[in-house]
C-alpha cells in the first residue's frame, strides 16, 4: 500500500449520507485531482464515530483535525487551506462540546480532554473498515499469525486465562474458563459463535466494532476456534444492523481471499470458516441458547439449562458463545500479553469497558475507559455535565436489565466487583443519565413495557408477570393506584426472579425493585396524594385494564 | 389497475423461489429466507408459508410459528411504508413521547394500525441501536434521529 502525506476521512454513517456526505466525498475527489494531489493524499470513508451533532464531518490526519458540520461548498476551502497551504481552517473546526466517543478521543490526544484508553475500539474510525490491507497495516492478523505459528492451543487458553478477561455480554463470566470448558468437551465438531445481537436498549458499542473494525472479530474468532478446537463460526448480527452485516460479509470474503480464513491457514493445518447470520428482530435472541435456536431456524426461545452450550450448543455440538466486545479484546491480549492487559483497569476487572452515554447530558456518545471509573467522573468529564445545568437524579445502567442507580451511589467505581457489592449491575455498558425532570414511575413503566414486549412467552411467570406489572404501573401513572399495588409489584418482582426460565424474566423485575427501594416516596406520592411530582404522568384518573 | 389473484400468486411464488435460490433450503437458512421474502413482498403471505412448508418438509404451523415470532417479519399485509418508532427508555427520556404523539397526530392512526389509503403502517419497536441520536424512528429502511415534533410532517412528506 502507498503511504500518503495526509489522510482525509469523510463520515459515512446514515445521518451523514442523508445530509449529503457523498457529495462532499466526490467534491474532495474532484478538488484533489484538480490540484494533482490525489496520490499524496488518501481519501476514504469514516465509519460511525459515535457522535452525531457535527455531521457530516471530515477528519484530516496526521493532525487529527475535525471539521464539522461540513457542506460540499466548504470543501474547496479546506483543500486549499489545510491540504495545500498546511493551515488549519479554524472557522470550520467542529466545536469541542459537540464531540465525544471516537472523535473526542482524537481531540484528547491533542490535550483537550482526559484521554480514554482504547483497546476494543483502537482502530474503529481510524482505519478504512472495507480495506483488509489497512487492518493489516495496523497490527491486524499479527495475533492470529503468532498463535498459529508459535503457540499450541493450551498456550492460548493459558494466556486468555491469565489476562483475567471477563465476558462483556452482560454476565461477566471469565472468558478463559469458558474457553477451557469448550476445549475439554470431546466432539468431532465444535462451533464458535460471536454474539452480535446487541438489542439491549441504549447499547450500540458492538455495532461500532462491527462497522469500524470487522476484521478484528474475524481474527479473534479464528484464535478462539484454534484454542477450543472448532473449525466453524457464526456471527449472529441483529437484523436492524444492515451496514454491519454488509461490512462483515465483505471482510470475511477478503480474509478468505488472503487465506486468513479457510483451509490450512498459515500452513498450520488449522481450518476455520465463518458465516454471518442475520437476526430478525427479537431481543431474546441475545440470550445464548435462544440465539442458537434461532440459527437453527426456530423460534428464539431459550433452552432449559443445563446442559450448557459449552457441551450441547449449536446442532447439539460444543459451542463457544462470546460477545463482540469480549472477542475484540483477544487480538491485543495475544499480541501484547496477559500481564500488559492486567496492568489496565482494576485487579479483579482488568481491561477497559466501552460505555454508551445517553440521556440528559451535554454530550452523548461512546467512550472506552479503564474499568473502575465512577459515574460522577463519566458525567462531569466525558458527558460535559448535565444538560442546562440540571440536577442528576438517577442513572440506569446496562440497558433495561441494568440497575437504577440513585445519585447517592455515583461515586462507586464501575467494575464488576464494586458494583456487585453495591447491589447494582454493570450490564452491557449503557449509561442512561436522567435529570430531575424524570418521573420514576414513568421510567419504570417504559422499562417494564420493554420486557412485556420482548418476553418470548414460553414461561408463565415472565409472560404474565411483566404484563401485570405494566398494568399496575400504568394505573399508578394515571392516579388510580393503590397501596396494595405496591405490595403486588413487590411479589411480582420476586416471582419473576425466582421462577422465570431465563435471564430475561429473572432480571425483568430489577427496575421495579430499584424503584421501590430508592424512590418509594415518589411512587407513594402518585398513590396517596394523586400527584406526579415531576408533572410527567397524566394522572387522568382512568383505570387501565 | 386491477391486480388479478393469479398475478399475486405468481409474484409470491417467484419471491419464494428467489430466496431458496439465494440461500438454499437448509434449516439454518429459514430465517434469512423469511427476511428475504418479507422484504420483497412487504409481508409473508399465507401462500409463501405454504410453499416453504413443502420445501422444508415441515408443517405450515411450524413455519408460521417461526414467522410470527420475529419483530421484523409480518404475517399480515402492511401499508406501503412502515414506520417503526423506538419506544425504549433512552429515546423516551430525551423527548420520544412528544415525537410519537406528533406522528399519531399527523398520520391519524394508532400504533399497530394501517391508514385507510394503505400508505402508512405505524409500529413501535424496541431500541434500534442509534440511541445517541434519540428520539429515533425508521421509515422502511431510512433512519431518522434527533427528531423534533415539528420535523415529523416534513419527513413524512418525502414519501410517495
Ligand atoms: C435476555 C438476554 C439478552 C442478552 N442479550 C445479549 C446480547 O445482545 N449480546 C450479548 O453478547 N450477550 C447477550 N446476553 C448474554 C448471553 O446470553 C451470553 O451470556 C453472552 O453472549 C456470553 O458472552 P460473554 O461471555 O463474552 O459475555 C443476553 C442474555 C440475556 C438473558
Ligand atoms: S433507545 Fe431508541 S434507538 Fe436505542
Amino acid at each position: 500500500m502507498k503511504t500518503a502525506r495526509s489522510m482525509v476521512l469523510v463520515s459515512a454513517d446514515p445521518e451523514s449520507i442523508r445530509r449529503g456526505s457523498e457529495k462532499i466525498y466526490s467534491t474532495f475527489q474532484e478538488e484533489l485531482s484538480q490540484l494533482g494531489l490525489q496520490d499524496e493524499i488518501s481519501l476514504s470513508w469514516l465509519s460511525d464515530s459515535g457522535r452525531h451533532n457535527a455531521l457530516p464531518m471530515v477528519v484530516i490526519y496526521p493532525e487529527a483535525v475535525i471539521y464539522g458540520p461540513i457542506t460540499p461548498e466548504d470543501v474547496p476551502y479546506i483543500v486549499e487551506e489545510h491540504l495545500n497551504k498546511g493551515r488549519i481552517a479554524s472557522s470550520l473546526v467542529a466545536p469541542i462540546h459537540e464531540l465525544s466517543g471516537r472523535i473526542a478521543w482524537l481531540s484528547s490526544r491533542k490535550g483537550t480532554l482526559p484521554a480514554e484508553k482504547r483497546i476494543v475500539l483502537e482502530r474503529a474510525g481510524i482505519i478504512n473498515p472495507e480495506d483488509v490491507q489497512d487492518y493489516i497495516l495496523h497490527n491486524g492478523y499479527k495475533a492470529l499469525g503468532k498463535v498459529l505459528i508459535t503457540m499450541n492451543p493450551l498456550d492460548v487458553l493459558n494466556e486468555v486465562d491469565a489476562s483475567g478477561l471477563k465476558g462483556r455480554g452482560g454476565a461477566g463470566f471469565p472468558t478463559g474458563q469458558k474457553w477451557r470448558f469448550v476445549s475439554k468437551a470431546t466432539s468431532n465438531k465444535k462451533y464458535v459463535i460471536c454474539n452480535a445481537d446487541e438489542s439491549e436498549p441504549g447499547t450500540f458499542k458492538d455495532r461500532l466494532v462491527l462497522e469500524g473494525d470487522p476484521h478484528s472479530i474475524i481474527e479473534a474468532m479464528a484464535i478462539a476456534g484454534y484454542a477450543v478446537g472448532a473449525d466453524e463460526g457464526y456471527i449472529y448480527i441483529r437484523g436492524e444492523y444492515a451496514l454491519a452485516q454488509e461490512r462483515m460479509r465483505l471482510a470475511i470474503s477478503q480474509a478468505q481471499e488472503l487465506g486468513l480464513l479457510g483451509d490450512n491457514i498459515f500452513n498450520s493445518g488449522f481450518n476455520f470458516n465463518i458465516h454471518v447470520h442475520s437476526g430478525a428482530g427479537a431481543y431474546i435472541c441475545g440470550e445464548e441458547t435462544a440465539l442458537i435456536e434461532s440459527i437453527e431456524g426456530k423460534r428464539g426461545e431459550p433452552r432449559s439449562r443445563p446442559p450448557y452450550p459449552t457441551t450441547n450448543g449449536l446442532w447439539k455440538k460444543p459451542t463457544l458463545v462470546n460477545n463482540v466486545e469480549t472477542l475484540a479484546n483477544i487480538p491485543a491480549i495475544i499480541r501484547k500479553g496477559a500481564s500488559w492487559y492486567r496492568s489496565i483497569g482494576t485487579p479483579k476487572s482488568p481491561g477497559t469497558k466501552v460505555y454508551t452515554i445517553l440521556g440528559n447530558v451535554n454530550a452523548t456518545g461512546l467512550i472506552e475507559v479503564q474499568m473502575g471509573i465512577t459515574l460522577r467522573e463519566v458525567i462531569t468529564i466525558y458527558a460535559h455535565g448535565m444538560k442546562g445545568n440540571s440536577t442528576f437524579k438517577l442513572a440506569q445502567t446496562g440497558g433495561s436489565s441494568g440497575s437504577i442507580i440513585p445519585a447517592s451511589l455515583q461515586d462507586t467505581p464501575m467494575d464488576f466487583e464494586s458494583f456487585n457489592k453495591a447491589g447494582v449491575a454493570l450490564g452491557s455498558g449503557a449509561l442512561l443519565i436522567c435529570n430531575e425532570d424524570t418521573c420514576i414511575v414513568d421510567l419504570c413503566k417504559v422499562l417494564v413495557n420493554f420486557f412485556k414486549n420482548e418476553s418470548c412467552g414460553k414461561c408463565n411467570p415472565c409472560r404474565i408477570g411483566n404484563d401485570r406489572a405494566y398494568q399496575i404501573l400504568s394505573n399508578i401513572a394515571e392516579g388510580v393506584g393503590t397501596m396494595q399495588d405496591m405490595k403486588d409489584l413487590e411479589s411480582i418482582e420476586m416471582y419473576l426472579y425466582q421462577m422465570s426460565n431465563c435471564g430475561l424474566g429473572q432480571t425483568a423485575g430489577t427496575p421495579i425493585k430499584d424503584t421501590l427501594s430508592h424512590f418509594r416516596a415518589e411512587v407513594e406520592a402518585h398513590i396517596k396524594l394523586k400527584i406526579c411530582p415531576t408533572g410527567v404522568c397524566r394522572m387522568s384518573g382512568h383505570k387501565v385494564n | 389497475m386491477i391486480v388479478l389473484d393469479a398475478d399475486i400468486s405468481v409474484k409470491v411464488h417467484k419471491a419464494v423461489q428467489d430466496a431458496i435460490q439465494k440461500y438454499g433450503a437448509s434449516d439454518d437458512e429459514l430465517i434469512p429466507i423469511l427476511i428475504h421474502i418479507n422484504h420483497d413482498l412487504g409481508y409473508l403471505p399465507s401462500q409463501a408459508l405454504e410453499e416453504l412448508s413443502v420445501i422444508f418438509k415441515k408443517p405450515k404451523s411450524k413455519i408460521f410459528s417461526v414467522a410470527s415470532f420475529y419483530g421484523m417479519l409480518s404475517t399480515t399485509p402492511v401499508g406501503r411504508h412502515v414506520i417503526r418508532f423506538c419506544e425504549s427508555a433512552p429515546c423516551h427520556v430525551v423527548g420520544g413521547r412528544v415525537v410519537f404523539q406528533a406522528l399519531i397526530d399527523v398520520l391519524k392512526i394508532n400504533p399497530g394500525e394501517t391508514s385507510k389509503d394503505g400508505k402508512w403502517t405505524l409500529l413501535t419497536t424496541s431500541c434500534l441501536g442509534i440511541c445517541a441520536v434519540g428520539p429515533a424512528f425508521i421509515v422502511d429502511d431510512d433512519i431518522y434521529g434527533n427528531v423534533a415534533p415539528a420535523q415529523v410532517q416534513t419527513i413524512l412528506a418525502r414519501y410517495e
